[in-house]
């Protein structure tokens, strides 16, 4: 059984590429279940999803619970840390994304390595790639999904194989983006294998 | 050809939504009628995807209302049709929901209620498992994916085996989870339907209500029997007696874990068509249990109704619940409101070691409204030409994207109910008070229950400016296609109704349409309309950007802003009062744009004073 939280900011791909991972899961014969979430949150609020591979009925991950947070914000993957337990994997990008509040100056952006290190207090198990300039080396900002969920398929604790994913990844992004998005989630990849 | 379309039994991967679509298809669902609201809005947006190659008849409703009566005129010409809408969507429709169960049905009839426990979406957490009891319709409340189908499926069978609607409850967790979904076949659809007259049935003078009302009663006590030997009600075994669970909907799911998880010995009656109560069923359980706790989101509907049979069969026996201080009337449930409770309830320490406890306060992340918005520039128009009196100023708000304009910088909405609240509440404001008072809503909840206020307003002669904000569709709920569009729910070509000469045809005399993006024409309306001594209406009009980004793109015309370091002053206007989520102060007192979530709208270069933004050459992809 695994349990991921899988968390971002509206409008960066987290319904997608959490759907890229149940997919994959369910195409190895494993049970999933997944909550999205609609609406309102996705106008550049927080969203979190969650997923649930293996033989349970609920959809949602509780304290403590998770075993990988995958997250596309350096930020949102620290206020996802409740659900982290010492052994937790996590998956990250390190490109803010800053909210209203910073950019009026009212509030200060946290220091990302400080978050991190914080994070590396819980667990040892974390992986911190630059997603915005992997994908523009892939060739758009809008890869920054394939270039983590490539980084997820590094890790030994991700529950699918690389190739699961390449081929539902391949399935459901358009046509057109198909090879910036297998370049994304090599340079993901290449890059979790190193660090 | 979409997967909900499959001949095939198939095993399939479906958000909860997507499920009831597939289980009405299998029904044989022949009409749909809906008016969008998450967390339902999916049902609709999967039918106008697929409605016309699936033979359904589907509609974007201009309310909910109106949705119910067009779905149950279908039903007593004996098609299958259905209806869906968030839970207070149910407030809109509750006038027709209560007689309809008088008249009954002919061709299966299903309403789904999304309600919305924890207001993911929504701004009350209504429990409307009271719905059906007021109107007292057969209810079933499915737990996942699976039942989401197999529900509504048998939801159609068993309104018209009993003739009348059946409401399929659902909450958030339902609507939007994925799971695994083995489909049936699909079912045999009639095409049209024909109308047989029958006024003693479907006139509801006081005379034939009355008769109503007792085939209701009789109707509902057939409902019973099948209640009591639904396969939708279940003991589910966990080994012993001890602790006996009665729960519906998700909140199943997490009683069965905790108890798997932690080796709590009991059972579990799963109820699955909660209205009427399968009382025999439940006194059984009551009888077979030494402790009894008692799961549901919301009001403690079942837990009333188990308290009233326990105390004749078992006054003794412990029931663990809202009552006793267990759970909670309010937000959602999940596995840590299990380990909470059942903690407390058994004596075992079932709560998580060592959770991580951050030790810095984050900034808050509120969704707010997107960079490039076409609202941004209303908003800011009409504040600019309130000027000195913006303080003062009443913002009457709505439901949709603009409900945003609450955050800062724009601070501009200070009283919210319900949809179309804005206009008619607007011109209560403007009797009550003197203080200037301006009324905003989108153009989709123009037509939902935006129009009647502005009738109200020109009989009452209430004075105030009411902005309609025309961004050609309903955007916060996934662009569906609305009346003022030209486009209806099937995509086909329609007539486009226009939002002016409605206003026209109320006798507003004061309308102004303005492009959004000519900021300095916008504050102009403004200026006037607050001078005008009436209702003033200003239609602010432009595409929604996430829409109009995507045609820049398809035309490779799509190009960012940047801020020219050496010209920019760091005067902060573009920050403090325009407030695009892609501009940020930098550490070093410098100012930037994002250009990885710049929508290339360009406004922040107008309203720079120095004139420091400019677009890149550069096109993006």
């Amino acid at each position: 059984m695994t349990r991921i939280v899988v968390v971002g900011v509206g409008g960066q791909g987290v319904l997608f590429a959490s759907k890229v991972l149940s997919e994959a899961a369910l195409a190895e014969g494993h049970n999933a279940v997944m909550s999205e979430v609609h609406g309102m949150a996705q106008r550049g609020g927080v969203v979190m999803c969650n997923i649930c591979v293996g033989c349970i009925e609920s959809s949602l991950v509780g304290d403590g619970e998770a075993d990988i947070i995958f997250a596309f914000e350096p930020m949102e993957a620290y206020r996802a840390l409740a659900k982290a337990n010492k052994g937790t994997r996590f998956v990250t990008s390190t490109s803010p994304v800053v909210p209203v509040v910073v950019s009026i100056g009212k509030m200060k952006y946290p220091d990302v390595e400080g978050l991190f290190n914080e994070i590396r207090e819980i667990t040892p198990k974390l992986t911190a790639v630059n997603a915005d300039k992997l994908a523009l080396e892939a060739g758009s900002y809008v890869t920054a999904n394939s270039v983590l969920l490539g980084a997820l398929a590094g890790t030994a604790e991700c529950p699918v194989s690389k190739e699961k994913l390449l081929e539902v990844l391949k399935r459901i992004v358009p046509p057109k983006t198909v090879e910036m998005n297998l370049k994304a989630f090599e340079l993901g990849l290449k890059y979790a294998k190193r660090h | 050809m979409n997967d909900l379309l499959t001949k095939e039994k198939k095993r399939l991967f479906l958000l909860g939504n997507e499920a009831i679509v597939r289980g009405s298809l299998e029904a044989g669902l022949d009409f749909a009628a809906c008016y969008p609201g998450t967390p339902s809005s999916e049902i609709g947006n999967t039918f106008f995807e697929i409605g016309k190659d699936a033979k359904v008849y589907f509609e974007f409703s201009t309310n909910e209302k109106v949705a119910l009566e067009v779905a149950a005129a279908a039903s007593a010409c004996g098609l299958r049709s259905m209806t869906f809408m968030k839970h207070v969507g149910l407030n809109v429709a509750a006038d027709a929901f209560m007689t309809v169960a008088y008249t009954g049905v002919r061709g299966g009839f299903v309403m789904i209620s999304a309600d919305d426990p924890g207001c993911h979406s929504s701004q009350n957490e209504q429990d409307n498992r009271y719905y059906a009891r007021i109107a007292n319709i057969p209810m079933l409340e499915p737990a996942n994916a699976q039942e989401a189908k197999d529900m509504t499926k048998v939801g159609f069978e068993l309104s018209e085996m009993l003739e009348l609607p059946v409401m399929v409850r659902t909450t958030t967790r339902l609507n939007h989870v994925r799971g695994i979904v083995h489909t049936g076949e699909l079912g045999p659809q009639r095409g049209k339907g024909k109308f047989d007259k029958d006024p003693r049935r479907f006139v509801t003078i006081p005379a034939h209500a009355r008769l109503g009302h007792i085939k209701l009663l009789e109707r509902m006590a057939k409902a019973l029997e099948v209640s009591e030997k639904s396969e939708f009600n279940k003991i589910v075994d966990m080994d012993g007696s001890e602790y006996g669970i009665i729960t519906s909907g998700v909140s199943y799911n997490y009683a069965v874990d905790i108890m798997a998880a932690a080796g709590i010995k009991g059972k579990i009656l799963k109820l699955g068509m909660t209205w009427p109560l399968p009382e025999a069923m439940i006194s059984d359980f009551i009888k077979s249990v030494d402790k009894l706790v008692i799961i549901e989101e919301g009001e403690p509907l079942l837990e009333n109704a188990v308290m009233v049979l326990a105390k004749d069969l078992k006054p003794e026996i412990p029931v663990y619940g809202k009552r006793s201080g267990h759970f909670s009337v309010m937000g959602e449930y999940g596995p840590d409101v299990m380990k909470s409770a059942f903690s407390r309830i058994t004596g075992m320490d079932l709560m998580p070691k060592d959770v991580p406890k951050p030790k810095q306060e984050l900034p808050v992340r509120p969704p707010s409204l997107c960079p490039g918005c076409p609202h941004r520039s209303t908003y800011y128009a009409a504040k600019r030409a309130l000027k000195q009196n913006f303080e003062n100023a009443i913002f009457s708000s709505d439901i949709g994207c603009y409900t945003l304009g609450i955050q800062e910088p724009l601070n501009m909405a200070d009283f919210l109910l319900c949809m179309g609240s804005s206009v008619d509440a607007a011109g209560g404001f403007s009797k009550a008070t003197d203080q200037p008072v301006l009324a905003f809503l989108g153009d989709s909840t123009f037509f939902h229950s935006g129009i009647h206020g502005v009738v109200n307003a020109v009989y009452n002669r209430h004075k105030f400016v009411y902005t309609i904000l025309d961004n050609r569709t309903t955007a916060m709920t996934g662009h569906q296609p609305n009346p003022g569009m030209g486009t209806d729910g099937r995509g086909d070509p329609a007539p486009m109704i226009s939002i002016e000469d409605i206003v026209k045809g109320c006798g507003v005399d004061f309308i102004r349409t303005v492009d959004t993006s000519d900021i300095k024409e916008m504050q102009k309306a403004y200026e006037d309309a607050l001078a005008h001594d009436k209702l003033a209406v200003i239609i602010a009009k432009r595409e929604c950007v996430l829409l109009e980004v995507r045609s820049r793109k398809k035309a490779g015309e799509f190009k960012t802003w940047q801020i020219n370091q050496e010209e920019c002053k760091k005067c902060q206007v573009c920050i403090k009062t325009w407030g695009c989520p892609a501009i940020f102060l930098a550490d070093d007192g410098t100012v930037h744009i994002n250009e990885s979530i710049c929508n290339g709208c360009g406004i922040c270069a107008k309203v720079c004073p120095f004139k420091a933004i400019h677009e890149n050459e550069e096109v993006r992809k």
